[in-house]
């Protein structure tokens, strides 16, 4: 049998997992580990400027692809630096496997130069997470760390390894198992059929339904089955912040996303229902608003394969545990069979007037239909630059965001048709997140136009990897919304503390972004006019092979509506702009 | 309402911290906490008393249940079982007092299991509401030291917690 180090172990089976890229950093703890990747390993690595930057990007390629993102990094400070982008992850359900470095055995709990206690300060945001106390163990925790991320409710897993664990001239047997059981650990695989049967006659009783959909559906490669599903039955669609994409973006049955932020119509077609489909979606307080008034007279049908999520929140009628994809498909199925019974269900006359209700609703204060910003003034809105990105990416594109007003234009401007082509951070709400993200992406899509929508006060907390953009050659598009303001603190500051704006403007601090970009050997324009602004747009995604940095000034007084109002409202009570409520 | 939950896991290093990890990252309860090897090396036996309403319970179970290492779990308070609690008591004993400790120790079946001049230690074991009454009986003052088990649990009849 072949006879390797702890760190060729590690290196082999990153190859033999399929892995496409490591992103990581060195550092004394993993240098066993590095020396074995340089000696010979077929997967190329991506030196980031920041740990954090290492886990987001990674996180990003999983949530491109659907495959699992890889991390590599050192002991203490690269542990910890590590934390943030794990937590992302985990709040996303984000398939990832962190190595991290950790001081020698012996040294263990003796606070040795760069320890820290991964395990202990990554447990509440891990999925699992192995520590290796024998090097011959290696291969089998790989395996289970890549079958626990990857399979049920993805989630990151961390290996942390001690040093001693990769010495070169330590050797053991190699053979990395071809699958793996464990007997604390096995996912559902299908639903309950009784269940099924039940949900399928509670869809088709249903007189004002609609699916809510989140980021589940788009894990669970079920978009697909969603949309023959809602064809199938003509229900309204609307998606999470998180499920954008599952079902598509400019079909006529999508509502557009809802909750805090979320679409008038889809709200109100929430709140108004009888019966509720959730698939792969978990009643965020972000999208419920006050739960116990969350749609009053909706019975609720709950399809997610995490049982925790189920009545976590919201109590479910009609509970349904298993993966989204089977359970879809054994729904289609029972509703076409029912159907063909019973071939005047749905109520056609009912579901009828539930869409002249909601295309009142679209045609009141529908965020694509109706005129919902000024488009008079001087200034450029924000509004307008994601409609300029979605006309000339021609709605194709990867797009990825950080975390503010920013991120809610871009998840209501941009009409999403395919899965995974929103990246953002829903659940932890990541700042920084965007551009380590959009490199992630476009490593893994070299060809795609990826483009990260971000803000002034976002970008500056990775900013660094544009460093790392120049070394690996990722030609992404960054979209800065600029208003010289933390964009959403300011609104909240606006509407709930009289517009007393602490720490939420850098005054004039900020860099020229034109020459800081420039500095690192990309290309840079500043955009104020709005006649400027497809043009700079157009130019800037037919410069294929250069990264470009749009520095857009919009009007920094601009809000982000519809928004919920809290505390005690429900999902029917909505600011629709700074001066109109609907209740 | 008061719950007893008896979890099979995986005797590996880290899993207890999982699982007090959890309670109080969401905010539940940990009333006793009773964790030992069993009869196989590989699995560990932890015992958790917790209050809370039906929906609390459902969810620590179900969060508890996810827990990779966690290979089993029942709560014993669904069914008919047996349930207790061990108690080393220290408590002064002078004159008169020690044979009045000494009949009251025998009515709650406990044993004396250290004598020195002035004290007595106790050993006692029941349901946690036995141990609790025969602090309230002891005279006041006289309590030195306290320790408990936490409650460990077993169904009655057939039913067994195992792989």
């Amino acid at each position: 049998m072949e006879m390797l180090s702890g760190g060729e172990m590690i290196a082999r089976a990153i190859e033999l997992e399929n892995v496409e890229y490591i992103f990581g950093y060195p550092g004394g703890a993993v240098l066993h580990i590095y020396d074995a990747l340089f000696k010979g390993c077929k997967v190329p690595h991506v030196l980031v400027r920041h740990e954090q930057a290492a886990t987001h990007a990674a996180d990003a390629y999983a949530r491109a692809t659907g495959k699992p993102g890889v991390v590599l990094v050192t002991s203490g400070p690269g542990a910890t630096n590590a934390i943030t982008g794990i937590a992302t992850a985990y709040m996303d359900s984000i398939p990832m496997v962190i190595f991290s470095g950790q001081v020698m055995s012996h040294l263990i709990g003796e606070d040795a130069f760069q320890e820290t206690d991964m395990l202990g300060i990554s447990r509440p945001v891990v999925k699992h997470s192995f520590q290796v106390r024998h090097a011959e163990e290696l291969p089998l925790i790989i395996k289970k760390a890549f079958h626990i991320a990857t399979s049920g409710r993805p989630g990151p897993v961390v290996i942390d390894i001690p040093k001693d664990m990769t010495k070169p001239d330590e050797k053991f047997p190699f053979k990395y198992p071809s699958s793996v059981d464990m007997r604390s650990y096995s996912p559902i695989q299908r639903g309950h059929a009784g269940q099924i049967k039940k949900a399928a006659k509670l869809l088709l009783s249903a007189k004002r339904p609609v699916i809510y959909s989140g980021g589940g559906v788009i894990l669970g490669g079920a978009s697909d089955l969603l949309t023959q599903l809602a064809r199938e039955l003509n229900f309204p669609v609307t998606n999470t912040l998180m499920g954008l994409g599952a079902y598509p973006g400019t079909d006529r049955q999508f509502l557009g996303m809802l909750g805090m932020h979320g679409f008038y119509e889809a709200n109100m077609a929430m709140h108004h229902s009888d019966v509720i489909l959730a698939v792969g979606a978990r009643f965020d307080d972000r999208v419920t608003n006050t739960v116990s008034k969350f749609c009053p007279g909706a019975k609720i049908v709950h399809i997610d394969i995490d049982p925790t999520s189920i009545s976590k929140t919201v109590n479910a009628d009609v509970p349904i545990v298993g993966p989204v994809q089977t359970v879809l498909a054994d729904l289609l199925t029972q509703v076409k069979a029912l159907r063909k019974k019973d071939k005047a269900l749905p109520d056609a006359q009912a579901l009828d007037r539930w869409w002249r209700q909601i295309d009142d609703w679209r045609d009141k204060h529908g965020l694509w239909t109706a005129d919902r910003f000024s488009t008079d003034g001087e200034q450029i809105m924000p509004q307008q630059v994601i409609q300029s990105l979605y006309r000339v990416t021609k709605g194709d594109a990867y797009v990825t965001s950080d975390v503010g007003q920013h991120q809610m234009f871009a998840a209501q401007y941009y009409k999403f048709d395919k899965p995974h082509r929103w990246i953002n951070s829903g659940g932890l709400g990541t700042m920084g997140f965007g551009l380590p993200a959009a490199m992630g992406v476009k490593l893994a899509y070299p060809d795609a136009d990826v483009a990260c929508v971000t803000g002034e006060g976002s970008i500056q907390m990775n900013i660094q990897e544009l460093s790392t953009c120049t070394q690996y050659n990722t030609p992404i598009k960054i979209i800065n919304l600029r208003n010289n303001y933390l964009g959403m603190v300011k609104q909240w500051q606006d509407m709930q503390y009289e517009g007393r704006h602490a720490m939420s403007t850098y005054e004039d601090s900020l860099p020229d972004f034109v020459k800081l970009v420039e500095a690192y050997g990309h290309v840079g324009m500043q955009v104020t006019k709005l006649e400027d602004l497809d043009a700079a747009m157009e130019k800037a995604f037919a410069m294929k092979d250069k990264l470009v940095f749009l520095d857009i000034f919009i009007d920094p007084t601009e809000h982000v509506y519809p928004m919920h109002i809290a505390p005690n409202g429900s999902m029917k009570d909505m600011w629709i702009n700074k001066h109109e409520r609907t209740s | 309402m008061r719950r007893i939950i008896s979890i099979l896991m995986e005797n590996e290093p880290g899993a207890l911290s999982r699982v007090v990890g959890l309670f109080s990252q969401r905010g539940y309860n940990i009333d006793t906490l009773n964790v030992a090897a069993t009869e196989d090396p590989t699995l560990s036996r932890l015992t958790v008393t917790t209050v809370g309403d039906d929906r609390v319970i459902e969810q620590i179970t179900k969060q508890l249940n996810k827990l990779v290492d966690v290979v089993k779990l029942v709560d014993l308070s669904e069914g008919t079982h047996v349930e207790r609690d061990l108690m080393l008591v220290k408590v002064r004993a002078e004159g008169s007092a020690r044979d009045e400790i000494r009949r009251i120790t025998e009515i709650f079946r406990g044993h004396i299991v250290d004598v020195g001049p002035q004290v007595f230690t106790i050993q006692l074991t029941g349901a946690a509401e036995k141990l609790d009454a025969f602090l309230v009986a002891m005279e006041e003052g006289s309590i030195l030291e306290v320790v408990r088990s936490g409650v460990v649990g077993i169904s009655r009849g057939e039913k067994v917690l195992r792989l």
